[in-house]
Order: C-alpha cells, then structure tokens, then sequence
C-alpha cells in the first residue's frame, strides 16, 4: 500500500479514508461532533436534544445528542474512540463490541442516551501504564488477526468472556447446565459466537483466549 | 431513524399511562425494537426506557415456583442456578439463541415480545400485511424457507423466533401485566399470541400501554426437561425447528409428557396431541413417531419450508429419545 506516502502531513489514515470515499474537502476540518448526520439515515431535525454523562474508560463525558444516536456512534463520531468498529450496525457481527458496567454488549443496538452513569470500557481502555491488557497481548503473540476490523470487538468480546465464566454462567455448550464448566476449546468458540471474523481467523483467536485462560490459571 | 422523543421513567403508573398514548413504544433491551427503528419498520414518536422500574430479580414463589422479573436479562435468567437446576430447559433454550452480547441486553418481557424475522417483514420494499397492513404477504409465494407450517394463515406465515418462549410454553408460564390504568392481570403464555387471521400486525393480547412485570413459572413437573434446537450453523442462528420436552416415564412407558415446538408457528406451539398421544405409550420409536405425526397432522408447507413438517416430527423423536435415554 502506498497510502502512506500520499497522506498530508498531519492528516490521520481514517481522515484519508473519509475524503477518499465522501470525496468532500470538509472531512479535513469537519468537527467529529457534526459528524452526526451522515450517521443517521434521516436528517430530519430532531424533535428534543438530551444530555447525557457517560462513563468512559474511566473519564467522565458529558454529550448533548440527538436520542436517535447509538452508543457506537456516539463513540466515534462524537468523542473520536474510533476503536469500536461499525460492522453490520444491526448486532449481527460484534465488532462494536463494549464492555458496560463489566458485561459485553453490541454498541449498535443501544441508544448512548440509555446509558447515563453506566461504567463503558472500550478497546482504548483495556491497556494501561504497564503496557497491553493480557488478551491484546495474546492476539499479538498468536498473530489472531488479519485485517484487524473484527480485533477490537473479539478483545472486548474475550476480555467479558473470562469474566461469565469466572462467574460461572453456563453456556449452550456445557453438556451438564448445573455444572461449572472448564473454558475449553467447544466452550470458547460457543461463548464467543457473537463476533464474526471475516478473515476466518478463528484458530489464532482461540489459541489466544486459551492462552489467557492458561495463564490465568497458572 | 425517524425522530422520537426519549423519555426514561421510574414509576410503573407514569411510564404506563405515557405508553397508552398513540406510537408508544417500550424500550428495554432494545436489541430487536432499534435495529428495527433503523430500518423505519418500527417508528414510534415516543419511547419509554423502562430500564430503572423495579422489575428486576428472581424469586421463589410460595408454591415453590419462581417469579422473574420482566427486566431480567437472557444471560441472568440462564445463569441462575435456580433455574438452572429446576428448569434446566429454560436456560437451555435460552443460552440456545442469539450470542452473548445479545443475551447482556435482551430482558425476559422484551424476548417474549420479540417481532418475527421473517425477511419480508424487514424488507420494506415488499408487501407484508404485518408491516403495513392490507399489502399483502411476500412471503406466501417467496423464499419461505424459515416460516411457519402450523397455525398460520394466508394474509401472514411469519414464524415467532424466540427458544426462550419455548421452553417457558412447555413449562406452563403466566405473564403478570399491569395496564395503563393500574390494572393488574395474569395472562397463560399459551394466550399472549394473536394467531395471524386477518390482523397479523397485531401479535399480542396486550392493550396499549399494558406492561408485562414479571414471568412466574409453575413448580418444574416431574420428569426431565429437554430444549433441542436445529438450525443453519451451530450457533448463533434462529432454529428451523426446535422441541422443549418434559417427560415423565416409568420402566417402559410414558407417564406425562409436555411437548412444544419453536420455528414452525405465529408462537410457541404447545402440542396436545402430542402429548395426549405419548400419555401411556411405550418408549419406542414408534410412539414418538406418532407423537410426532399427530402434532403435525394440520400442518401445510408454502414450497421452500415444507421440509419443516419431517424435520419438526424427526426432532421430537430424537428429543423424546433423549429425554427418556432410549437413544
């Protein structure tokens, strides 16, 4: 690719991406916060703006939005955590997934105005000063990816995952519902179903999350 | 997305009696009604987010039942070891549809109240007389392959979607209510769904503004539970078929047996015939395919789903197999 060569100076990938496919020189200086047009499909006025305080990453955000704005584009579009992928939009491939108040969701499905106070950790917020979350790690090391897309989601994903079932929640894959069942290699792919990889990097994805699943154990 | 005014409420009167208003809608999980306000199926001009009612938690009731409130989520309801020992059916069937982070959101009332995924429904440039009323039915001469075979009508084949609904039709549930005027009732779930008719967009006996508070199952019956599931992948795919068995059976016959099916109609497809059928019958093969053909006996296929009649009478067989460990 030689797209980087033929980025301007200061001007983001994703910024590249923008004017290459809205073909408008507006993207350069557009405000993400009046972005929020293109994302709804009608551009009707809206009837009554809300404010809304969100807990993200461990900041608190204060918004004022149109309530017809989804959690996930609230995210990119207005506070610029472009992490969180936009899929499908309609919860069928999990690459908006996010943590809130420490269950994983589908950010496309959720109104951001649904969910004042509520604690969100997205991919921004799974590393910290000492480096990388173990599960990011984890993909690196195992290679769990190709184009990268789904990563976030499946991180978020795997990341919520220990945690049902250090909680002990069953899955359709436990043969003996009642049971605290092992994460085994049936359980982790069952349990992580909601997030589609394109690039059929399943394998890596597992051999990471076991590797989590081990070291946690170890 | 059609502009709507929000409005999050925390007394059940107040966001009950704002509901019964005209293009009201509900909202909790929000997992089935956004998707659809984006695609401008639904389009209410108000919605009430219900998420802060004390509709929450799990309780045993005094006939050793449980109450479960309509704001618990899929995963909760599932992963509750009450449940989990009394009506391991339940979170079978549950933890047998959608994913994980679908389950996170999704609540008991708002799974039951779920719309059908019938593609003409979603497709907005096809007729469809639930989405729009006297436009007639796409799906009749379409790519039926996922609709009903039993119960339907001419004006409407859409198939009910929930595994949850399955399993708490065989477990003989009753949805408590309260309307926008206070008024309480208790609705058997065999009674909340409209059978299509004329009226196929309405799909319920709710009134407008009526709320669905909580879900109470009965004691388990005897016997073992059994939620079998058959679909396109091994998850994350709406059922073709699927059977929630209770059987009951002693040495070398059946005592009692409840029998519903998912995927095949407008709802939960309780079957007494099955079930007065296998009453008494030995454990063979032969019973359950009676039981099979006699829950089917009215059903008709539109062309691409009438694989569904053999395969919803070939899963009752291997669930009643199972069930009763004669495999």
């Amino acid at each position: 690719m030689k797209q980087s060569s033929d980025r301007p100076l200061g001007v983001t990938r994703r910024r590249v991406l923008e004017v290459g496919t809205i073909a408008s020189a507006l993207s350069f200086v557009r405000d993400p916060r009046l972005a929020q047009a293109d994302t709804l499909s009608d551009a009707e006025a809206s009837p009554n703006l809300v404010t809304v305080g969100l807990q993200i990453n461990g900041r608190a955000h204060t918004l004022t939005l149109d309530p017809r704005t989804t959690l996930l584009d609230a995210l990119r579009e207005h506070l610029g955590l472009t992490g969180t992928k936009k899929g499908c939009d309609q919860g069928q491939c999990g690459a908006c997934t996010v943590i809130v108040n420490g269950q994983r969701i589908n950010s496309c499905l959720t109104l951001a105005v649904m969910h004042a106070g509520d604690e969100i950790t997205t991919i921004e917020g799974l590393a910290n000063d000492d480096g990388l979350h173990p599960m990011q790690a984890a993909f690196v090391r195992r290679d769990a990816l190709q184009c990268g897309y789904c990563t976030p989601g499946q991180i978020c994903s795997a990341v919520a995952v220990l945690a049902e079932h250090k909680a002990g929640w069953p899955s359709y894959a436990t043969a003996d519902i009642a049971s605290e069942p092992m994460l085994t290699e049936a359980e982790i792919r069952e349990r992580m179903s909601g997030n589609i990889c394109r690039c059929s990097a399943y394998p890596n994805i597992v051999a990471a999350i076991r590797d989590v699943v081990e070291g946690d154990r170890t | 997305m059609k502009p709507f005014h929000y409005e999050r409420s925390s007394d059940v009167s107040s966001a009950c009696a704002v509901a019964a208003r005209p293009a009201s809608k509900f909202v909790a999980g929000g997992t089935n009604l956004i998707d659809l306000m984006k695609l401008e199926i639904e389009t209410p001009a108000q919605i009430i987010d219900i998420n802060a009612l004390p509709l929450g938690g799990i309780e045993e009731t005094p006939e050793q039942g449980l109450r479960i409130g309509a704001l618990v989520t899929n995963s909760a309801l599932a992963a509750d070891m009450n449940v989990r020992r009394k009506y391991p059916l339940l979170s079978q069937a549950i933890l047998a549809g959608a994913s994980g982070q679908l389950r996170n959101k999704a609540t008991t009332g708002g799974n039951l109240l779920q719309r059908t995924r019938c593609p003409y429904f979603y497709d907005t440039t096809k007729p469809c007389n639930k989405r729009q009323p006297g436009s007639g039915c796409a799906a009749l001469e379409g790519l039926n392959r996922m609709n009903a075979v039993l119960g339907v009508s001419d004006n409407c084949i859409a198939a009910h979607p929930s595994d949850m609904a399955v399993a708490m039709t065989a477990l003989d549930a009753r949805i408590e209510t309260i309307a926008a005027d206070g008024a309480t009732r208790t609705i058997p779930i065999d009674g909340l769904y409209r059978a299509p008719g004329d009226t196929p967009n309405i799909e319920t006996v709710l009134q407008p503004g009526e709320l669905i508070k909580s879900v109470v199952l009965p004691p388990p019956p005897p016997g073992r539970q059994i939620y079998r599931k058959v679909r396109d992948r091994a998850s994350y795919a709406f059922a073709l078929v699927s059977v929630a068995a209770i059987v009951a059976h002693e040495k070398n016959h059946v005592q009692d047996a409840r029998v519903a099916f998912g995927g095949i109609s407008y709802k939960p497809w309780r079957s007494a015939q099955a079930e007065s059928t296998l009453s008494g019958a030995s454990l063979t093969r032969s019973s359950y395919d009676a039981a099979g053909t006699a829950a089917l006996k009215n059903a008709r296929g539109y062309g691409h789903n009438n694989f569904k009649i053999p395969l919803a009478r070939r899963t009752l067989r291997a669930a009643l197999a199972e069930v009763t460990g004669t495999i």
